[in-house]
């Protein structure tokens, strides 16, 4: 079944902080259930345009549809209802300090769903164990946990509602190769069960070649897209040095 | 819209229909509560028409519901993918997870216990504010030798920040209060016919007590609360660390200017807050009293001691010097969450407040022993 409606969709997106532009006339469109990776050099705008995707800061131009729906200037009732069709987890975590993981989890099915304390918890431990947590480290704060729990944690937060569309923002830096590694098969395996949708900003090769389905490029404040071949073979030169550079050679060799 | 659980004519077969999701939950919960389940066997019909994560728990639970009761149960045509799926998460056994990990105790409420447990925290308090003191003295010492460590534009930065920028909510509220003092003072006074002691009833309290209490307690409203906040979010930012791990002292760069930076700009806003009371006083007097300003002045060197200026002004540094400490000390604790920041920046301000006011009182001691 293919819905002609992309997931998520910018159109002639236009960003710009003082004299400097980000964005100029910038297009995207994510297709439902593909893994969509953001890819751009340092300050190429990537955290800016999943800003602007997510409603947390207005565009100067152009406008953002998730499901078909355009979200740009919505008001903000409007705006929350929207918001709980994705899920969303950002660099570091940004988890809540002083709750537990569960409580974390917890938090945006209190606010949405009204059922009882029990079922919550259910459902909190459910989203746990989906993303490889053990039900231990469900008890413990944010500041006892380690990188990759931190990540996996936010991730489970993200699923709490059982969003169809994810924004991750570098869901795999900071993690040492095997958790990242690790990280990327769960990513594809949920994908796989739940029927995701998931668009990531990340820096990390690996995660590119084993995870993504297409890659949008920014360069030059405008975004270059097509299936992880095809990007291959672009010919613009930041493009090129890229995906073949040393590190991209020793990524795709694995 | 849909009925989720609709039993079908038969009676032994419930048909599962309509949107299994996170936003319909409330209605499923329901539904699986209330469905009547045949005592012989359950059939399930699969008529769902999206089913995510949240739809699957509440499915597993009317599954479950059936099997409590001894009823078997089996799906047509199949059974969904996805609970499949979520049964290898091993659900059943999940809920006897407690709310909080416990701290262990011996024995609920044994007094013993608490008394124990109270000693040994006000010790390691004790033992940590000492610390603290002492590397604070460490670092003084050594920069006495070489004077760049006192960091003197850290040092300007903070009696800008604490002092200039204090200065006119600290005249502003001196002058108001003098005013009220003026005030009620002169309605008092009135009763005996003594109006014009209320020269020297402004005089007195404001230079012996308001200028510098009132300014303290502002600056540790202020100031007190900023440096446990800055600090505090330094430390959850692992910038202090940081600091460390550079090789830089934590307690050179980040309480010593502040504590000298304070203990300069403290009596500078109590002069300020003198000279505002004062003349807040020879306002008041000049319109409820009909004394003019040249006679105030007068009457206001008649009244004062040649120590009751001092007397205000000794004790600014010393407030100035546990206002900072507070600050810098709960700051530099805060540790892991946000929650421990605003707790430690709301002790902060109470603490020093009430170390203002203790020291206050026990200067009024000292002062009245020593006749000053």
């Amino acid at each position: 079944m293919i819905n002609p409606i992309p997931a998520v969709e910018v159109r002639g997106l236009m960003n710009r902080f003082g004299q400097q532009i980000v964005h100029n006339e910038l297009e995207m469109s994510v297709q439902h259930g593909e893994i969509f990776g953001i890819v751009g050099g340092s300050g190429s705008g990537k955290s800016v345009l999943l800003r602007t995707i997510l409603g947390l800061q207005s565009p100067r131009a152009g406008e953002v549809l998730i499901d078909g729906d355009v979200i740009t200037g919505l008001d903000s009732d409007a705006l929350v209802r929207v918001k709980r069709r994705y899920g969303v987890t950002f660099q570091h975590g940004a988890l809540f300090s002083s709750m537990t993981v569960v409580e974390n989890i917890e938090l945006p099915m209190l606010e949405a769903m009204a059922l009882p304390e029990s079922i919550i918890r259910g459902l909190a431990l459910q989203k746990l164990r989906l993303v490889g947590l053990p039900d231990d480290a469900g008890l413990k704060y944010p500041a006892q946990l380690s990188g990759g729990m931190v990540k996996r944690a936010a991730l489970a937060r993200a699923l709490a509602l059982d969003p169809s569309l994810l924004f991750l923002d570098e869901p795999t830096a900071g993690l040492d190769p095997i958790s990242a590694g690790h990280f990327d098969e769960l990513l594809v395996y949920l994908k796989r069960m739940l029927g995701l949708t998931v668009v990531m900003v990340t820096h990390d090769l690996d995660t590119i070649y084993r995870t993504c389905d297409r890659v949008g490029v920014i360069v030059d404040a405008h975004m270059i897209s097509d299936t992880l071949e095809g990007i291959v073979k672009h010919p613009h030169p930041w493009i090129r040095e890229y995906f073949h550079g040393a590190r991209s050679r020793a990524a795709q060799g694995a | 819209m849909t009925i989720p659980l609709e039993s079908l004519e038969d009676g032994q077969a419930v048909a599962v229909c309509g949107r299994w999701t996170a936003a319909d939950s409330p209605h499923l919960l329901d539904c699986v509560e209330k469905i009547k389940i045949p005592p012989a066997a359950l059939t399930l019909v699969d008529r769902i028409d999206g089913l995510d994560l949240t739809g699957a728990y509440f499915l597993r639970r009317l599954e479950r519901r059936a099997e409590t009761l001894g009823t078997p149960v089996q799906w047509t045509p199949t059974r969904p993918e996805l609970l499949a799926f979520t049964d290898t998460l091993n659900l059943e056994g999940a809920a006897a997870v407690p709310r909080h990990a416990r701290e262990p105790s011996i024995g609920a409420a044994l007094p013993l216990d608490r008394l124990g447990r109270w000693a040994v925290h006000g010790g390691e308090a004790v033992r940590s504010v000492v610390d603290f003191l002492g590397r604070i003295y460490v670092v003084a010492g050594g920069a006495v030798r070489r004077p760049a460590r006192f960091r003197p534009r850290s040092i300007i930065r903070q009696v800008y920040e604490t002092g200039l920028q204090a200065f006119p909510i600290v005249a502003l509220i001196a002058f108001l209060i003098s005013v009220i003092v003026a005030y009620i003072g002169a309605q008092e006074l009135r009763q005996f016919g003594a109006q014009p002691f209320v020269v020297d009833l402004v005089t007195t309290s404001v230079l012996r007590e308001l200028g510098v209490l009132l300014t303290a307690i502002i600056v540790a409203g202020r100031s007190g609360s900023a440096f446990a906040a800055e600090i505090g979010v330094m430390k959850l930012n692992e910038e202090v660390d940081a600091l460390r791990a550079i090789g830089l002292n934590p307690v050179e760069l980040l309480v010593l200017p502040r504590v000298l930076g304070l203990v300069i700009a403290l009596p500078c806003l109590t002069i300020i807050a003198d000279a505002m009371g004062l003349a807040g006083g020879a306002v008041l007097s000049w319109l409820l009293v009909d004394i003019p300003f040249n006679q105030f002045l007068v009457r206001m060197q008649e009244a004062m001691a040649p120590t009751t200026f001092w007397a205000g002004l000794l004790k600014a540094p010393v407030f100035a010097f546990l206002i900072a400490l507070v600050g810098t000390y709960r700051g530099l604790q805060v540790r892991d969450t946000s929650r421990e920041l605003g707790r430690l920046t709301t002790v902060a301000v109470v603490e020093s407040i009430f170390l203002v006011l203790l020291a206050d009182a026990i200067f009024a001691v000292i002062y009245w022993e020593l006749d000053f």
